[in-house]
């Protein structure tokens, strides 16, 4: 049986698309997730004195390189949403796969970051700083990778012109994502 | 169609290299070494970022006003949960208080 | 991109729906009446198996070491499995099911006039993660080692280590169903908010929501802005449990106490999220049986936002006793004390609305003033746990699981029966017998009182909770104290027999029961203005709200009620 959209989804009473206001929603609920877990981190981080040593051997590079990748893809899907509105679906088509590949790279630099610093030692259990330096990034990663996923579903819809509006919904999500990582990269990378 | 095509859209590219500019300084403002600095390079300049690539970006600068006020709120309840956190989570140890009538008649235990 | 698709537009596609199989029709259906049923219906189940878990134990207390009826004998493990999941399916398998989910998914496109919810297939995925998160509690008790047994707080240790709590599946079990369950909620939520925001009908201003409508939604957006700091937590409760992380073990470093701030910041909110959705279903219950208007609509809808923002300020006064500084208590006592100003405004509405009304005692209205009598116990006995002086000697008594029964039974079970009652009909299309509704509504009322008062009496003696057998206390096994034991756990079982009425009334009802008509209780709110049950995509013609939902009789008017669609003359 076709699905089809109910009539209550092309209602906008506020004036912001359903789609739109719902991803507000969830990132206003992504806000509360991502909010305890670095409360927690960073009470532990300001009460004990000896986590900015282990800070310090996180990769900052790595983290400096992400911070990079992921700016950039930032870039890539708010021009793929200009180009929706723009009605260019071939170039918001090309802008979705750079900022999946923006995505790639990332979770590339990160997987090559978690290698290094397990074969250093410092895997989850080392100490309740990098218990937390995994499940920051462990879950901001699943973020990035749900992202990805999302996006790429949508590009093939985007370049046959459906549902164009989709484009600015994800991008609003990748740049919360985005955001996350602004936040996170100081917390466990800069700071020492 | 939506608000932005009647709005002359921002110059991403140029927001880009402003927060690349910005990116910039905070690696390099922690390389001095000042504990200040750092701070106020490492986590200012993330804010500062973080707000532009809300207001441009997310197109935040041009959303309706209660979307900003429903962020603001998730903001300010983690700052809430932070700061109710914050007495026990600092003092771990449980020191926190001294039995002030019991003061004078029995040794405090430190630990 | 607003599509403009005009409402006749979209209405013309149901023109070619065939008739469906059982099980796209009511199982994988994206209706939202089917779904808010599919809801209830686990809700229903799981109060079953919940209130079986409440028999064995209740027993075990009256008759220790006897064995029970229908379980057998209850070793202390058994007993600990069994308060710590009844506790759990209690709050967040029944009365969250049941209340939003449930009743936000059946009422919130009827009651703002709108054909369905606005992301459907979200819906419907919402519906089944919690179904695998019933399933997995359910698991959880056959596993080896048995079900999680450290009480529905979870606090580590004893939750983390399966060295302390023996349940070396059960735990992690345990937490993985209420993070599904979370997750499930939290996309319900999403789609009952941005319902509710968009998708109102024509005319329907803010001020024109019915007010339970409203709380669903703030109670959605409370549980989100509560939540996720818990889901956080759960996932590093979860690797502490299976992976040996450590961050609650004070022994490397990490802090238990962390884990009781994420759970209440969550915790006390949950309570609000349960009772404005019981508190919404009264208001419109005692309003249409009083023939009278609201008292103080909006008043009401300030008192919840006010209840709701309040709500974030107060959990750590269930931490009094677990070292927390004492400034942090005294502030913690203040705004627990304060959230009781809005909530008691609250119910002085409810009360102000009955007086001078023509009042119907229909089962679903007696049920509704019951829960502002009930209710009113819990919360006053509450003020005596949020203040820190008293509740250090109340901590952790039956005290607080009396107070707590007063606040949780009237919300889930009273609640649920007053919603019940009143939208049976419009469910089903047939009305519930009342006098087996009136059997059915005191057998539930006295009982319930006659367990939970020898429970506070208890509780002041000093009763510790969570005791499996009292003989190995000879303070708390004096005879007068185990007679009260025993009463408490008869009215138990008179009230669980009293339930029967319910099922025999429910059940032949459905097929029996007089036809109920579009709108049997004479009520002005949207859902009443569509056949019962509506049909699949509510309303024939998408309906035009011209007047606030609570206009009953209003002076030369030729009814006493006048549903908000009406056009007639303006008021
Ligand atoms: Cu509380």
């Amino acid at each position: 049986m076709s699905f089809h959209p109910p009539l209550a989804t092309s209602r906008s009473m506020t004036g912001i698309p359903t789609g739109r206001l719902a991803v507000w929603w969830i990132i206003a609920s992504e806000i509360v997730i991502f909010g305890g877990l670095i409360a927690s981190y960073l009470l532990f981080r300001l009460h004990y004195s000896e986590w900015a040593e282990y800070a310090s051997h996180t990769n900052t590079v790595a983290g400096a390189v992400n911070t990079f990748v992921l700016l950039t893809s930032s870039l890539f899907i708010v021009l793929a949403h200009q180009a929706a509105i723009e009605k260019n679906k071939e170039k918001a088509f090309r802008f979705i796969w750079f900022t999946i590949g923006g995505g790639g790279v990332f979770l590339l630099v990160k997987a090559y970051e978690y290698t290094t610093e397990i074969a250093h030692g410092y895997t989850l259990f080392a100490n309740n700083f990098w218990g937390f330096y995994y499940l920051a990034t462990g879950l901001h990663g699943l973020h990035v990778i749900a992202g990805m996923i999302i996006m790429g579903i949508i590009s093939f819809d985007v370049k046959k012109g459906v549902k164009l509006e989709r484009v600015e919904y994800i991008g609003v999500y990748w740049h919360f994502v985005d955001i996350v990582w602004l936040f996170l990269f100081p917390l466990f990378y800069i700071a020492k | 169609m939506n608000k932005e095509q009647t709005h002359s859209h921002p110059n991403y590219v140029k927001i880009y290299f402003i927060l690349l500019g910005l990116f910039v300084v905070s690696i390099v403002g922690p390389l001095i070494g000042i504990k200040w600095v750092t701070l106020i390079t490492a986590f200012g300049i993330a804010l500062v970022k973080a707000v532009m690539v809300g207001a441009y970006f997310m197109h935040l600068n041009i959303e309706k006003r209660f979307i900003r006020y429903i962020l603001y709120t998730a903001l300010l309840f983690m700052i809430l949960l932070f700061a109710g956190l914050a007495p026990d989570i600092l003092k771990s140890e449980g020191n926190n208080w001294v039995n002030v009538s019991t003061v004078n008649t029995a040794t405090i235990d430190q630990h | 991109m607003v599509n403009n698709i005009s409402d006749t537009d979209s209405l013309s596609h149901k023109d070619h729906h065939t008739e469906a199989s059982f099980w796209s029709k009511y199982i994988f259906s994206t209706d939202h009446k089917i779904i808010g049923m599919q809801y209830i219906i686990t809700g229903i189940v799981m109060a079953v198996i919940g209130g079986y878990m409440a028999y064995v134990f209740r027993m075990q207390l009256a008759f220790p070491g006897k064995a029970v009826p229908g379980y057998g004998l209850v070793s202390p493990l058994d007993y600990n499995m069994l308060i710590t999941n009844h506790g759990t399916i209690m709050i967040f398998w029944v009365a969250m099911p049941i209340l939003i989910a449930g009743l936000g998914n059946y009422l919130i496109p009827l009651m703002i006039g709108c054909d369905d919810m606005v992301f459907p297939r979200i819906n419907r995925l919402s519906y089944q993660i919690f179904f695998i998160s019933t399933l997995v509690i359910l698991i959880s008790f056959f596993v080896p080692g048995g079900g999680f047994g450290g009480a529905w707080t979870a606090y580590p240790p004893l939750s983390s280590e399966a060295i302390y709590n023996h349940t070396p599946w059960g735990a992690p079990l345990w937490v993985i169903a209420v993070a599904l369950e979370f997750v499930a909620f939290l996309m319900g939520g999403i789609n009952f908010i941005t319902t509710t925001m968009n998708a109102r009908c024509k005319g329907m201003k803010m001020y024109d929501i019915p007010i339970v409508v409203w709380m669903i939604v703030i109670a959605s957006i409370i549980f989100m802005a509560s939540v996720g700091p818990l889901i956080a937590g759960a996932v590093m409760l979860l690797f502490d449990q299976t992976l040996g992380t450590s961050f609650y073990n004070p022994m490397n470093g990490g802090d238990p106490v962390l884990w009781q701030h994420l759970f209440w910041f969550f915790g006390h909110p949950e309570v609000y999220v349960v009772l404005l959705p019981a508190m919404g279903i009264v208001a419109e219950v005692i309003t249409v049986f009083s023939r009278k208007k609201l008292f103080g609509y909006k008043t009401i809808l300030y008192t919840t936002f006010a209840t709701g923002i309040l709500s974030f300020f107060v959990w750590a006064h269930h931490q009094f006793i677990a070292g927390i500084d004492p400034r942090m208590a005294n502030i913690f006592t203040i705004t627990t004390v304060m959230i009781s100003i809005p909530v008691g405004e609250m119910l002085f509405c409810y009360i102000a609305t009955l007086y001078g009304g023509s009042i119907e005692f229909k089962t679903a209205m007696l049920f509704a003033i019951a829960f502002l009598a009930e209710f009113l116990i819990g919360g006053v006995t509450g003020i005596y746990l949020g203040a820190s002086g008293t509740d250090i000697y109340f901590h952790d008594t039956y005290f607080v699981l009396a107070h707590f029964h007063y606040t949780f039974f009237p919300i889930a079970v009273i609640g649920f029966f007053t919603a019940i009652y009143y939208w049976f009909p419009k469910m089903f299309g047939r009305k519930l017998n009342e006098t087996l509704g009136k059997i059915h509504f005191w057998g539930t009322i006295i009982p319930f009182n006659g367990i939970f008062i020898p429970l506070f009496i208890l509780g002041m003696g000093g009763q510790h909770r969570r005791i499996y057998n009292y003989n190995h206390f000879p303070d708390l096994s004096t005879p007068s104290q185990q007679d009260l034991r025993v009463f408490a756990t008869t009215s138990m079982v008179i009230m669980l027999v009293f339930q029967i009425p319910f099922f025999i009334n429910f059940i032949s009802s459905l097929f029996k029961g007089e036809k109920a008509g579009n709108n049997p209780w004479k009520a002005n709110t949207l859902e009443w203005t569509v056949p019962s049950p509506p049909p699949h995509g509510n309303f024939a013609e998408m309906p035009e709200v011209y007047r606030p939902p609570y206009e009953y009789s209003v002076p030369d008017m030729d009814n006493d009620y006048c549903p908000q669609n009406c056009s007639g003359k303006k008021i």
